[in-house]
């Protein structure tokens, strides 16, 4: 490989970005000035190359401290990494959150999918972008979904800055990110310094403003340090505190960023008693419990782990998907907010199991504060030897890397995932082979959700077979399901597989005059106000046609316009479509090119492109490469079918 | 010593193609298997020197018990499987993707397309006047080739050749998403600020004419370009001692582009930028 690299030079400033991340260069064969020394020796090759990976954390390093990437520091990191600058041109443009044109150091992401659409979230943007003005300094992005339905309408402010107060970052012994102790967004969590004079640890900041009234939203943009502190994640969790809750016990109970109290509170014992059932007992439990997959596939779990587990290709790796983009899904965000170091135990007792010895764990772009809490209890579990090179003195060693996505919804899917870790663009791999076979970096690789991973705690230490009592036969264990939209009180709910979704409703305080409940998101599909007696299973929704998706239950009255709904899922797809296959390329643009067309219109006027959205869906849901395009005409199909959308 | 390069020998995989029996050699896709058998199943995106990105979904059969449709160019034979070519799921998923793609892209110099068009009736146009395409100006910006993303399908090939597949210099991409995804050099400048070395592999593998040679460009904008009266000779390159075949395209005796032969062992119908562009002093009649 003889790569040209372009003659843009990057500025002090983008230098020291990137430096930050990777170190100052050796040489000049990766970016250093030229010395004699250079000249007698090349460096470079298999060992170079094999930093790849490390693009995606470049670019973050970039945008955190530059607020966008220029040519020169483009042309930098790539010679750094010794990555093809078209390659990382064409990363760079994939994912939302980064820019490759100048823009202001503040961009201010204004949710406007469906629960903040329905919140009014067009009039905030509205004024927001009226009270800024032209010469603000701020950059008004309309977001998708930010994953703070319960508290729509939302925004998020990051504002590229400086390196923290104090010497530079120390480069990181294990990854990019864990040098980001807590920072960044104020949490509400005790131990995590709020409001004015908080140290800032990261080169950017961030302020969540949710829910958002311009007024709040502009101070956050003015000063994101000074933002008042988010609610705590508990409030999230109408349920918080009841006995009842197994996935949830410790939200609002137990303080999110004390190791000595998820310890105290029972923390800990399932991977004790995961030592003790060794490998192959760890798989059998989760097997016997009946734990199927809770990111909306619903594949069994143990046999996931088994086949990881048993193939003779190593290393295996471990990836935790917390990459939760599906508008109307917050739940992983409640758990990783509000009980970190369950996640991190629940990962080390998969990559136990399976006999990986590093976890990489993928978390959204979008939530600042799930970071600094994940990013903290990592850095206190290896300190406590809970990872590591001896993890529990059990002479088993292994870490976990947290991985900064940017603004691509696709990137949820398992394949496009691993591409996105490794370095290339967020597109999905044809499958087979599958991740057990070829996963990340083409080794076996078991990837699970952040709720799926979770659930491992209470099957190790109530035992499977307690588990498995819980729910029905088929849908085993308890499930998390994210309610907003017209209730009283949106947040995650826990239910045992097998409650109607009549009475996840009831619980959450629905509203009078309901007229559709989205079920899955928006690659689910909607069901009428007269079919709430569906079981909420796998196999009862599915029987009803429909589907359980990732736990998501949207409710709306009769007072928000379903076509807009329906455009504005459509309009989500086509954005959020990687390109890769032209089913869901072009078949995305003109689904919603048919919606406009029939926004206002119905029976007969409607129905030549009513023919044509059913072709055209039908067409993709058979042979798109991956999920987002078999799934992006589900909504629109149900709501045309279950409830007579144009007629 | 034999002049055929033998590889090792293969297992033979049975499954059911369209209702008959077929064997084919373990890890042939699909498609290899159709082809086999005489089956003409549609394909744009597959190159027969690289490998298929099956990014354009044409070539979609049905794997029984299988969810979806499968890409016949990419999905290896497996025994016992049953894989049907031409059933109404099929079908109708070949039409609407050739529509899709018909209606949003110039699929004017794509051979065969036009045919499909018609077998599988195909109505690129009943998207309506206003239904969004690539509608971009060429892009002229050097003596040798040219970039017309009014052709483009994103089939990947050029960057797999241009990449780690054959040339190794990296030079394209894809940039941006979805429906605004477009293949780039870097910065999305012109090729000749890139790292392109104007092997011109990427105008070989390209399949719609999205890449094509500046002198076939002009000929096509001056009414000029007339296959019918081409030539192809395919003779060895005087450049180097490597022996690379050229297939020099002669119309009007000037010579109009230069191919390589695909199933040439060395070169696989690569060649580099003499062996390409490098003609000129060959109708030098001064």
């Amino acid at each position: 490989m003889d790569l040209r690299f372009g003659d843009g030079k990057p500025t002090d400033e983008e230098r020291a970005a990137v430096d930050a991340l990777l170190g100052p260069p050796e040489s000049s064969w990766e970016g250093a000035d030229r010395s004699d020394a250079d000249l007698r020796w090349a460096r470079g090759g298999r060992e170079a190359r094999d930093r790849r990976d490390l693009l995606l954390p470049g670019l973050h390093a970039l945008n955190d401290r530059i607020g966008w990437i220029s040519e020169g520091a483009l042309d930098y990191l790539c010679r750094r990494l010794t990555v093809p600058p078209a390659e990382a041109y064409g990363v760079a443009t994939f994912y939302a959150m980064f820019s490759v044109r100048p823009r202001p150091a503040t961009v201010l992401h204004v949710c406007t999918d469906l629960a903040c659409t329905t919140a009014g979230a067009s009039e905030l943007c509205a004024a927001v972008e009226a009270r800024l003005g032209p010469d603000s300094g701020v950059k008004v992005e309309r977001s998708p979904c930010l994953g703070l339905c319960e508290r729509a309408p939302a925004a998020l402010v990051i504002r590229a800055g400086h390196p923290p107060s104090g010497d530079d970052p120390p480069r990181p012994a294990f990854g990019d990110e864990a040098v980001q102790a807590e920072g960044g967004s104020g949490g509400a969590a005790p131990g995590v310094g709020n409001g004015k004079g908080r140290r800032r640890e990261t080169p950017y900041a961030t302020a969540v403003v949710a829910p958002a009234t311009p007024e709040a939203t502009i101070i956050a943009t003015t000063a994101p340090e000074d933002a008042p502190p988010e609610p705590a994640p508990a409030l999230a969790v109408p349920q918080a505190g009841h006995p009842s809750l197994t996935l949830l016990a410790r939200i609002g109970t137990t303080d999110p960023t004390s190791l000595d109290a998820y310890r105290a509170a029972g923390g800990y014992t399932a991977l004790r008693r995961a030592f003790a059932l060794g490998p192959a007992g760890v798989i059998r439990e989760v097997t016997d419990a009946g734990l199927v997959g809770r990111g909306g596939a619903a594949f069994p779990t143990g046999r996931k782990w088994q086949a990881t587990a048993a193939q003779p290709d190593h290393p295996h790796y471990l990836v935790c998907n917390a990459d939760e983009s599906e508008p109307g899904t917050f739940k992983d965000r409640v758990l990783m907010e509000g009980d970190p170091y369950a996640l991190v135990e629940a990962m080390t007792i998969a990559a136990y199991a399976t006999g990986a010895h590093r976890g990489y764990l993928y978390l959204r772009g979008e939530y600042p504060r799930a970071l600094a809490r994940l990013t903290h209890a990592l850095a206190q579990a290896r300190a406590r030897g809970l990872l590591g090179d001896d993890v529990l003195g059990q002479g088993y060693a292994f870490d976990i890397e947290i991985r900064r996505g940017a603004g691509a919804y696709i990137c949820g899917e398992e394949t496009a995932l691993f591409n996105s870790i490794e370095g290339y663009r967020g597109e999905p791999r044809s499958k087979p082979p599958f991740p057990v076979e070829k996963g990340l970096f083409g080794k076996p690789t078991v990837e699970n959700n952040v709720e799926t991973l979770v659930n491992v705690l209470p099957i190790l230490t109530m035992g499977a077979q307690a588990y498995a009592a819980i729910g029905t036969p088929t849908s085993t264990g308890p499930k998390l399901f994210c309610v907003s939209g017209s209730v009283r009180g949106p947040g995650v709910y826990e239910l045992p597989f097998g409650a109607t979704l009549g009475e996840l409703l009831t619980l959450a305080g629905v509203r009078d005059n309901l007229r559709a409940v989205l079920l899955g998101g928006a690659a689910g599909g909607f069901v009428r106000p007269d079919e709430l007696d569906v079981p909420l299973t796998f196999e009862g929704t599915r029987e009803a046609g429909t589907t359980l998706g990732s736990g998501v239950v949207m409710a709306f009255d009769d007072t928000v316009p379903l076509p807009r709904l329906l455009l504005r899922i459509a309009e989500f797809f086509r954005d959020e479509s990687c390109g890769q296959c032209v089913p869901c390329r072009v078949g995305t643009v003109r689904q919603e090119e048919a919606l406009h067309r029939i926004a206002d219109r119905t029976g007969a006027a409607a129905a030549g492109d009513v023919a044509l959205l059913r072709e055209v869906g039908r067409a993709m849901r058979d042979s798109s490469i991956c999920g987002l395009g078999q799934t992006a005409w589900n909504a629109v199909e149900s709501a045309i079918d279950r409830l007579g959308a144009y007629e | 010593m034999t002049a055929i390069p033998l590889g090792v020998p293969r297992r033979l995989v049975e499954f059911t193609l369209d209702g008959q029996e077929a064997r084919v050699p373990e890890g042939s896709t699909i498609l290899d298997a159709c082809r086999a058998a005489g089956k003409d199943v549609p394909t744009l995106c597959q190159g027969d020197t690289l490998t298929p990105k099956n990014a354009c979904r044409v070539c979609v059969v049905e794997v029984e018990g299988a969810r979806t449709l499968a890409p016949a160019c990419s999905r290896r034979a497996e025994q016992g499987m049953v894989v049907r070519t031409d059933t109404e799921r099929a079908r109708h998923s070949r039409k609407v993707v050739l529509e899709l793609l018909a209606s949003s892209v110039d699929l004017s110099t794509t051979p065969s397309v036009a045919q499909w068009i018609k077998e599988y009736e195909a109505k690129p146009d009943r998207f309506g006047p206003d239904a969004a395409r690539v509608d971009e100006e060429p892009r002229v910006d050097n003596d040798l080739y040219v970039r017309d993303y009014g052709k483009c399908i994103l089939c990947y090939k050029c960057v797999d050749a241009c990449g780690d597949q054959w040339q190794n210099s990296f030079a394209i991409s894809v940039s941006g998403r979805g429906f605004d995804a477009r293949i780039a050099v870097e910065h999305d400048g012109p090729l000749t600020d890139s790292a392109c070395v104007y092997c011109g592999n990427c105008i070989e593998v390209c399949p719609t004419g999205a890449l094509s040679f500046k002198s076939e460009f002009d000929m096509r904008a001056a009414g000029t370009w007339d296959e019918e009266r081409q030539t192809a000779t395919t003779t060895v390159c005087a450049y180097c001692g490597v022996g690379c075949n050229l297939t020099l395209h002669v119309q009007d005796n000037e010579i109009v582009k230069v191919t390589s032969p695909h199933d040439n062992p060395v070169t696989h119908g690569n060649l580099c930028i003499k062996g390409r562009f490098g003609y000129q002093h060959v109708q030098n009649r001064d």
